[in-house]
């Protein structure tokens, strides 16, 4: 393929995904970035960092992870064969872990000695607490003040791993206030501490970074399933909320335009209510936490709280790639809302016995709904990006059952 | 001439350090914001910074998000907030207004019909914090094509090509935000500010304003010395927010402070004028 006509060259120097990305950032903030960009750039092409990042994920991580073939679910669907990337089954319960990882030995490399995340389901700040333990180093997680009370047993997870979650009062009190916070600390403490985004949002390069390092799901899924088919799947699906599952599974497969990519979005109780958290779907492009792209705002271009029973869904902005991959009709953009996900959460685990995490229950509706058109020799593969064991008290809750 | 610069120019001229005070339009009403700004101005202040309300005010501190939270609450706009620019003009023809605030608002209305609103109103210049220069070329553009001064932010970070790239995008006056952290913060070292605008002096002859964590009259007094403008935000927003249930209490309160400032700074003036 001509390099002009690959999806897989961007962002370019200035951090753009099109007329995304970018570095929307106080000036207080502009050296640390640079910072992080040239040792993000040199890291990447450091042979000892690479190995060192491998030998991680092989053996702390538990990678590659599967993928499973869900003949049952397949067979009671109707239609495409339905395959699940495991990342539900790495270390901490989710694809998080491939990015803190990384992010953490940069900032070993980078000789920091702290580590800043922001979290709002929990599994992105279980997943920095985790590395920040192996690698001892101070750890503070920021999550919003709704996200603490619907989310107990990840806060919970992140003392144990020795973090100090700060519950964040301001705003909306969830996942973006929870990311102006860590801004704020990062601004005054960029000496000696390291941002860890959970996503491929923020300023470059952070939605270049995190993309890289999560594209390893994608790497070993186009492997693993030419592998167990004989030939590329015909579709690919995975949950946005900022979307760094979903850029890690699809950007290997951005050149293979036979295969077919669709990133599901919240619709909470539903488009038409306005109580969502779809941008791509039902936004406007503005620039929030750092870059341009599709946010949900009002008529002034105030950010709105967004709705999902998924509290890693719960975003009101989305990776820039995505926002580009959107314009340039490469992939395509769609919102379950919560009663499907919540049904799908049910039905996978009733016929596969597999767990799934509300965010890919989200995946795993639209994946069944996409199936069910296509042919039984056709391929979808669906990225379990999470499991659902946080989930169980909202679940039960939902169903009037105390834990 | 701008009137931004016709009113550095004036001061230079005077011998004293411009006194520049924030507060966000709307907060804690925006029926009263209109009088808070010839209320400081009759306290001594010579160019006003009116922060316009954001949904996430990411590099500022809780003192001025909570304004923007109390502002919002009665869902004041962009559009309003220039509307109050408007008004103000309407009494004082000569007080230099620049609107302080974040771009997504900016962009929802355009960049080129918020630069003819704003120089409609009359409106100075617009600091928008979250553009830096390299990605500021298409607003910088729309606001010179009205008029506008485009004020940049420099931090004690910012090495000599980065100021370099400010200077040239700038225009007005450049804002230093002396110290690491957000706005409110703590631990204000002069001697620190001093060589940092010893530095930015090295690569432009624009004035200097320094803002970022000055509380009271002798830190006014002290940045008065060494910078061309002094700004005062969350000293003053701490004060609204204070007196937020009273709100004709407010307009007293920021003049007392400023009229203190303002006392501080030109007694500071006079003194490392005269010849010793």
């Amino acid at each position: 393929m001509d390099k002009n006509d690959s999806f897989m060259n961007m962002p370019d120097d200035k951090g753009h995904f099109g007329p995304y990305g970018g570095i929307f950032v106080a000036e207080t903030l502009m050296e640390a970035l640079q910072e992080l960009r040239g040792a993000y750039e040199k890291y990447l092409q450091d042979a000892d960092f690479l190995a060192e990042l491998d030998a991680d994920l092989q053996h702390y991580v538990g990678r590659p992870s599967p993928i499973y073939h869900a003949e049952r679910l397949s067979r009671e669907n109707g239609g495409a064969q339905i395959y699940l990337k495991r990342e539900d089954l790495n270390h901490t319960g989710a694809h998080k872990v491939n990015n803190t990882i990384g992010q953490a030995l940069l900032a070993k490399r980078m000789g920091k000695t702290r580590i800043i995340a922001e979290t709002g389901a929990g599994q992105h700040g279980v997943a920095t607490a985790t590395v920040a333990a192996r690698l001892g180093l101070e750890c503070v997680v920021y999550m919003g003040e709704v996200d603490v009370a619907r989310q107990e047993a990840n806060v919970y997870r992140m003392r144990l791993l020795g973090a100090e979650v700060r519950s964040v009062s301001s705003g909306s009190k969830t996942l973006k206030d929870a990311l102006n916070e860590a801004m704020r600390d990062w601004v005054a403490t960029v000496d000696d501490t390291f941002y860890i985004i959970g996503t491929v949002a923020g300023p470059h390069p952070y939605p270049a970074m995190v993309r890289d390092f999560q594209a390893i799901i994608g790497r070993e899924a186009r492997q693993q399933i030419q592998d167990m088919t004989g030939h590329l799947p015909d579709a690919l699906v995975a949950c946005v909320g900022g979307g760094s599952n979903a850029i890690g599974l699809f950007y290997p497969f951005l050149d293979d335009k036979e295969v077919a990519i669709y990133g599901v979005e919240a619709a909470g109780e539903g488009l038409e209510t306005g109580r969502h958290a779809a941008p791509l779907c039902a936004g406007e492009p503005g620039v929030l936490h750092g870059n341009r792209t599709y946010l949900m705002e009002d008529r002034d271009g105030q950010i709105i709280e967004t709705h999902s029973i998924s509290a890693g869904l719960d975003y009101p902005g989305v990776g820039p790639e995505h926002a580009w991959l959107k314009d340039t009709g490469r992939a395509n953009y769609v919102a379950i809302d919560d009663q499907e996900a919540l049904a799908a959460f049910h039905r996978l685990t009733r016929t596969e016995g597999i767990i799934p995490a509300l965010e890919s229950s989200h995946a795993i509706a639209y994946g069944l709904k996409l199936a069910a058109t296509m042919k039984p020799d056709q391929v979808v593969l669906v990225n379990l990006s999470g499991r659902g064991d946080k989930d169980m008290h909202t679940v039960a809750a939902i169903e009037g059952i105390e834990i | 001439m701008s009137r931004i610069a016709e009113r550095f120019a004036a001061l230079k001229a005077d011998g004293r350090a411009a006194l520049v005070p924030f507060i966000t339009a709307g907060d804690p009403h925006p029926n009263i914001t209109v009088g808070l700004m010839h209320d400081m101005v009759e306290a001594g202040a010579d160019l006003i910074e009116l922060g316009v309300p954001f949904s996430d005010p990411m590099a500022d501190g809780p003192v001025i998000q909570r304004a923007s939270e109390r502002a919002l609450a009665h869902h004041v706009s962009l559009d309003d907030v220039i509307g109050m620019v408007k008004t103000f003009r309407q009494d004082d023809p000569d007080t230099p207004v620049i609107l302080m605030g974040y771009l997504n608002p900016v962009e929802v209305m355009g960049y080129a019909a918020f630069a003819r609103r704003a120089a409609q109103a009359g409106v100075d210049g617009a600091l928008t914090v979250d553009v830096p220069p390299e990605e500021g070329h298409d607003l910088i553009q729309a606001l010179r094509d009205e008029g506008l001064d485009a004020i940049y932010l420099a931090a004690p970070t910012s090495h000599r090509q980065r100021l370099e790239m400010i200077a040239d995008a700038a225009t007005g006056f450049i804002y230093y935000v002396s110290l690491k952290g957000v706005t409110g913060s703590a631990n204000l070292v002069l001697d620190d500010v001093a060589k940092k605008l010893a530095e930015i002096r090295a690569v432009t002859d624009m004035p200097l304003g320094v803002g970022f964590g000055i509380k009271d009259a002798a830190m006014a007094a002290d940045m008065a010395k060494i910078a061309d403008a002094v700004v005062v935000g969350s000293a003053l927003v701490s004060r609204v927010e204070a007196n937020a249930s009273k709100p004709d209490k407010i307009g007293a309160e920021l003049k007392q402070l400023l009229q203190e400032m303002r006392q501080a700074m030109d007694d500071a003036g006079r003194e490392s004028a005269s010849p010793s």
